[in-house]
């Protein structure tokens, strides 16, 4: 097998391992949205590590975290819904990008890599950004995980309980600001949450447990990096974008399993 | 161990007075330029059972959110004791169909506990048999009593329950405040709740606050229950299917057993003065 088909396995699979567990957040959070737009305002995070020069990862982060921040502060107001405001934060981000980018001169920016990835272009140095950022995600959501599900399911009893509400939703911000720049080179931020939402809301059938649904989301995700590489190859189709019909191929079949039997076999413990 | 902090902060005017677990003090709350909550005092002593009552939009569950430190007040002060451990029970709860997790699952998001005390909680509340199954698939009934046994295990202080009976038949609401009532024999606990079933609240409580933004009267209920701003918000009829739980003293019994009218005499209570004046919207 070729050198760069390797490298975008592995770089794809390393973002589905953790975009699956995170995804399922997302999901639990109906977050779907808020996801979306923390990606769209990546790639004004990109055009602003070129302009002042730094790693545009760090710039990615930094953007995604600011702008959850501004939406945390703008939810205090109640005058307009919270998805009116995904929607003018998101656009306008994008938008803010795309315009940044032009300004850019002498960089070239390949800009539809950066909105529909380019997994096949996978470096080693973007491997190693994606192993440090997965390990890193996946070890803070690790840390997070039962504060995490106690606020997904009810934040005031978890409040009294003694669990510190904002801080926690703030470090899944963060998550999923690191997600996302670490996921930006696989399928670009267009499709980021693509990646996270369907091989979770596709584990959800065969799940009884928030880990079980997962580490299913996890492995789903996996299969959907293959399948759509390996579709992408014989075929000859952009990466990203049938790494994402894979996923929901893989969900379509999922939920039309006839199941019954199936999920009794999977939901009991062995 | 006795912990000095408490020696030091007991000086400190933050701390509720001797007993109290929780105290409003002229606790006020206007949000979007409304006034919720004006001038609340209360206060929740450790094994007393106290119900807030009131009309629909009156502030109980506002009130209730800022005892708790949900919400802050924007005038007034709320009082805590030190280390205080509160069993939270919000009204209505409902988990994502999405989220696959067990009724097991779902208590242990409470905090870790040894594991004798789930068996013994479970026992108490009656929901063992519902462990192992989805907390989507369970009762309204059930789930008020799950949502019971999580607060039960972090074995609190003061248990704030709102509206405890909620979604549960007439039946079994009488079983519910009877079980509240049992626990807070068992676990000296203080019970704060809201509800609006009025008469059965009025059998199980030791001390009832009207509430509508203000306090409007307060005190034992059936002291409650005869006082004229109780009367106006809430009427003088009953429903007849309640009269089961209530017990109006209306009268009472001389030394020979004849009835005489009840006439300012009883139980201490005090309804707020000239609340016949005051505007109740409801």
């Amino acid at each position: 097998m070729d050198d760069f088909i390797v490298r975008a396995l592995l770089g794809g699979m390393a973002v589905a391992l953790v975009a699956g567990p995170l995804g399922s957040f997302v999901v639990w959070r109906r977050m779907a949205y808020f996801g979306d737009t923390l990606a769209h305002s990546a790639l004004l995070g990109v055009a602003l590590g070129f302009l002042i020069g730094l790693n545009v990862n760090l710039t990615v982060v930094i953007l995604c975290v600011t702008l959850a921040l501004v939406l945390m502060l703008l939810q205090r107001q109640r005058r307009l819904a919270t998805d009116t405001l995904l929607g003018i934060l998101a656009h306008s981000s994008l938008s803010l990008g795309l315009v940044a980018v032009a300004f850019l001169e002498g960089v070239r920016i390949d800009l539809m890599a950066y909105l529909f990835g380019d997994i096949l272009a996978v470096s080693h140095e973007d491997l190693i950004w994606i192993f440090l950022g997965g390990v890193l995600a996946l070890g803070m959501l690790a840390a997070l995980w039962r504060p995490l599900l106690a606020i997904t399911v009810h934040e005031d009893l978890a409040r009294v309980e003694g669990v510190r509400v904002t801080l926690v939703s703030m470090g899944f911000m963060l998550l999923m600001a690191l997600v996302i720049a670490v996921a930006m080179k696989v399928v670009g931020i267009l499709l980021i949450t693509s990646l996270m939402i369907i091989p979770a809301a596709a584990a959800r059938r065969l799940s009884s447990t928030p880990e079980r649904m997962a580490l299913f989301a996890a492995l789903i995700g996996c299969l959907a990096v293959a399948g759509g590489l390996w579709g992408s190859l014989t075929w000859d189709t952009p990466a990203g974008p049938s790494i994402v019909v894979a996923a929901a191929l893989l969900f379509a079949v999922i939920f039309s399993l006839p199941g019954a039997a199936l999920l009794r076999r999977l939901r009991t413990p062995s | 161990m006795f912990p000095l902090s408490r020696l030091i902060r007991s000086r400190d005017d933050a701390v509720p007075a001797r007993g109290a677990l929780v105290a409003a003090r002229q606790v006020g709350l206007v949000a979007g330029g409304r006034r919720i909550l004006d001038g609340v005092d209360m206060a929740v002593e450790a094994g007393r059972i106290v119900t807030l009552i009131g009309p629909n939009g009156a502030g109980k569950t506002t009130l209730l959110k800022v005892l708790l430190g949900l919400l802050s007040p924007t005038g007034g002060q709320v009082l805590r004791r030190p280390g205080l451990r509160i069993g939270y029970m919000p009204q209505r709860i409902q988990v994502d169909e999405i989220l696959p997790i067990t009724v097991r699952r779902f208590l242990g998001l409470g905090g870790r506990f040894p594991k004798d005390r789930l068996a013994r909680v479970l026992a108490e509340v009656g929901c063992a048999h519902l462990l192992e199954q989805p907390v989507q698939s369970v009762s309204g009934g059930e789930m008020q009593r799950i949502l019971l046994a999580r607060a039960l295990l972090r074995e609190p202080h003061l248990l704030v329950l709102d509206e405890p009976a909620q979604g549960v038949d007439v039946a079994g609401q009488g079983e519910v405040f009877q079980l509240i009532a049992r626990l807070r024999d068992r676990y000296g606990c203080g019970v704060l709740m809201v509800s609006h079933e009025l008469h059965l609240v009025m059998a199980a409580a030791d001390s009832v606050i009207c509430l509508n933004q203000h306090v409007c009267c307060t005190g034992q209920p059936d002291v409650v229950s005869r006082d004229p701003a109780y009367l106006k918000l809430f009427g003088k009829t009953m429903p007849a299917g309640m009269v089961l739980y209530t017990h109006h003293h209306d009268h009472r019994h001389d030394l020979h057993g004849d009835v005489v009218a009840f006439e300012g005499e009883g139980p201490p209570g005090r309804g707020c003065p000239g609340s016949e004046a005051h505007r109740h919207h409801g």
